[in-house]
């Protein structure tokens, strides 16, 4: 059963799951290393950017617009969020900061069922990206295709924010050392609400794109809500290029395993982490002094 | 003493003896020993008699309300509250399958508690130990995972509460896991495999290649293991791969590529709720549909709907109940019509099993005359020919499972269908009692009934 066309299959299934994983992983790993904050409803904003996206496609009929939308409403999802709660938690126990971001996760859930119901929900991907893609040793669905590629675009475009721009120097500066960045006389405070906004935006714009993939139930997030925080610890707390790579090697575990026996995928990508956390306790990229 | 004539005056000193002896001893007896003498045919047991004292009994109902099952479960609950309604109020429909009831059970109103179970046994073990401990329910419920059911089934066993169990297709709930206390209206997975094995050989023929796709626990296993025996054994078919995932899985593309790399002509989805409608939808994006032929042995409600019509046109699947069959049972019509009038939508066969439960506990408690559990179980016991919604149907003593006909189905092409909610037609009406393996064959030990 274990031939080369499916070994090699697995290992583009993983890089494509791994993208995923590394986008909603990296605005994770931001927010947190930016403002010591685990947002538990990290995976509430993955799914509430597919169902904007659904919104925004029932409305205008345009994936791109979707994209867009949904985008544009996360931000200012994640910018409200901070503002009204999450701001008055940074000076509080990570207990409190665990349990506020979870409620507000269980919310949103529970407010998207109310108007959504519990139905499967499906964004159609677009006319020129459906179908299935001959690559030689296999064929692939031709959006997931897409997805690498969008996820790629999306990731560089979030490593120029962070290492190009002033704004991105801030953010690294905070993640070392917050306290410092204050007394330099920069707005913390409004870099932090930028920040949690770009981190709740790469969840909700990693929701949309995956839309077309899954179909869409308010439990969505989830399943992924877990896979991410296996991703941020391996890849190390609070490093975007941790997540990245986490997130690759969570894919390929995931795939590569479950071409021997599927029953041991999630087991073989726990025992990684756990694997991780022996050797290397602050992950594959973390590094020493950073929270 | 029970015989002597009070008001004659006692008579001489060795009435007076006797008399005062049997007075003391009776004031000497510890309270609860005597208690229990007089008591001797129903004694206190689990919830009863504490449940049963009020004007209202109450039930405890554990669905699953958020996770892959959530649809499902909503639509479970929907049967349930239309039941429960229907008992109160008398209606028509619940006495076509329970006669005996006026209003209410033993003429006591029916209450309920709703508690979101997420299909997972700790869940609904903790709400239901809570309904019987706060709410002191004489009844309980719930399924939509076998896992849950049998985590139920061990609840009722020990807490001597009957169960009464909702959706679960494993072999175990009434195999190897049964419990005196547990009773189950939907079939075995071995029933399901049983009913649709023939049909499948029948419309595909013999010596095929067919990939599994198993969710990992106990309703998973034992319908593949159930579907492959009976393919192998009739038809020399093979299973070239099985696809084991997580409940919730959030993702099957590296299941489906192992399916695309082996060989299948067919896909046996094991899958269900959420599960099933993703890695159906999956399998497309992946073009092993319609390339393979997808074969659903234990159907999931609103599958069709949520995959679209073209997915499931020509696809098998054995079913509790279609809303078609209002054709074939006026009962079934009675309950379409119903059930459509109160939610709008035609009723699926979880909510139709969960109605089909509760008609068939009122009937089983009406006819003990009695809220005892032991006498509610041997009422469920005593052989007789019940109404349902897909004709008579009779209780298996040895194992708690109802005998009851399989429904194969097969997806309607878009073209054919007569309104947005004619997906499936019915291919053919299985009866139950050929269908089914020996009580003992899965290793049913009821237990006690005290």
């Amino acid at each position: 059963m274990i031939s080369w066309s499916n070994f090699l299959s697995q290992l583009f299934n993983g890089l494509a799951l791994g993208a995923l994983l590394a986008l909603i992983s990296s605005g994770l790993t931001i927010i947190y290393g930016t403002l010591g904050v685990l947002n538990l409803a990290h995976g509430a904003m993955f799914m509430l950017g597919g169902y904007a996206g659904y919104v925004a496609y029932q409305a205008s009929g345009s994936f791109l617009v979707a994209l867009a939308a949904g985008t544009v409403f996360l931000l200012v999802v994640g910018v409200l969020m901070e503002r009204i709660v999450i701001r008055h938690f940074y000076a509080r126990p990570h207990e409190d900061q665990l349990l506020v971001t979870f409620g507000i996760g269980i919310c949103l859930v529970e407010i998207v069922r109310l108007a959504f119901g519990s139905q499967s929900l499906t964004v159609p991907a677009p006319k020129l990206l459906s179908g299935i893609t001959s690559l030689g040793v296999m064929f692939y669905p031709t959006y997931r295709l897409a997805v690498v590629g969008i996820v790629t675009v999306a990731l560089i475009a979030l490593f120029i924010v962070l290492y190009r721009t002033r704004l991105g120097l801030i953010v690294r500066a905070g993640i070392e050392d917050s306290t410092m960045v204050d007394s330099l006389g920069i707005n913390v405070s409004r870099v932090f609400m930028v920040v949690f906004g770009i981190g709740a935006m790469a969840a909700g714009f990693a929701g949309i794109v995956n839309a077309p993939v899954v179909s869409l139930t308010p439990d969505v997030g989830e399943a992924i809500l877990v896979q991410t925080f296996v991703v941020v610890v391996i890849g190390g707390v609070g490093s975007f290029p941790g997540a990245v790579l986490g997130g690759l090697i969570a894919g390929e575990i995931v795939s590569i395993t479950s071409m021997f026996n599927p029953g041991y995928a999630y087991v073989t990508l726990f025992a990684a982490m756990t694997l991780v956390l022996m050797v290397r306790p602050r992950g594959l990229l973390g590094m020493r002094g950073r929270e | 003493m029970q015989d002597h004539d009070w008001r004659k005056p006692l008579g001489g000193r060795r009435d007076f003896i006797r008399t005062s002896l049997a007075v003391a001893g009776g004031l000497a007896l510890p309270a609860g020993l005597s208690g229990r003498a007089f008591a001797a045919e129903q004694q206190a047991i689990g919830t009863y008699p504490a449940g049963t004292s009020g004007d209202s009994v109450f039930i405890g109902i554990s669905v699953p309300r958020t996770g892959t099952y959530a649809l499902q479960g909503e639509d479970e609950l929907k049967g349930y509250q239309l039941a429960v309604e229907h008992i109160n109020s008398g209606h028509p429909l619940i006495k076509q399958i329970s006669p005996k009831t006026t209003k209410g059970v033993l003429g006591k109103e029916v209450k309920y508690g709703v508690a979101d179970s997420a299909a997972k046994p700790n869940d609904a073990v903790q709400a239901q130990q809570r309904f019987i401990t706060e709410n002191k329910a004489i009844m309980i419920t719930g399924g939509t995972s076998s896992a849950v059911a049998v985590a139920l089934n061990k609840l009722a066993q020990r807490e001597k509460v009957l169960f009464v169990c909702g959706i679960s297709g494993s072999n175990d709930t009434t195999g190897k896991d049964c419990v005196r206390y547990g009773v189950r209206q939907n079939f075995y997975g071995e029933t399901a495999a049983n009913a649709i094995g023939p049909a499948l050989l029948k419309a595909y023929g013999k010596n095929k290649k067919a990939a599994f796709m198993t969710p990992d626990y106990t309703y998973g296993h034992t319908v593949t293991k159930s579907v492959n025996d009976y393919l192998t054994k009739n038809g020399g078919w093979t299973m070239v791969t099985n696809q084991v995932s997580p409940l919730g899985a959030p993702d099957y593309s590296s299941y489906l590529t192992n399916i695309a790399n082996s060989g299948a002509e067919f896909l046996i989805n094991v899958n269900w709720g959420h599960d099933a409608v993703l890695s159906t939808q999956q399998a497309k994006q992946f073009g092993l549909l319609p390339k393979m032929k997808l074969v659903i042995p234990y159907q999931i409600p609103f599958l069709a709907r949520e995959v679209g019509p073209e997915t499931t046109a020509g696809v098998f699947a054995a079913t509790d109940f279609w809303w078609t069959l209002e054709d074939r049972y006026p009962i079934a019509k009675m309950f379409v019509q119903e059930f459509e009038k109160k939610y709008g939508y035609k009723p699926e066969w979880g909510a139709e099993n969960a109605y089909m439960e509760f008609a068939l506990w009122a009937e089983a408690v009406e006819h003990a005359g009695t809220f005892y559990p032991p006498d509610v179980i041997k009422s469920y016991e005593s052989p007789r020919k019940l109404n349902s919604m897909v004709g008579e149907v009779e209780w298996r003593a040895a194992d708690h499972q109802l005998i009851r006909p399989v429904i194969i189905v097969k997806g309607k092409e878009p073209k054919d269908m007569k309104n947005k909610e004619d997906y499936w037609e019915v291919v053919e009406v299985v009866p139950g009692a050929g269908l089914m393996q020996k009580p003992d064959a899965f290793g049913c030990n009821l237990g006690s009934y005290t």
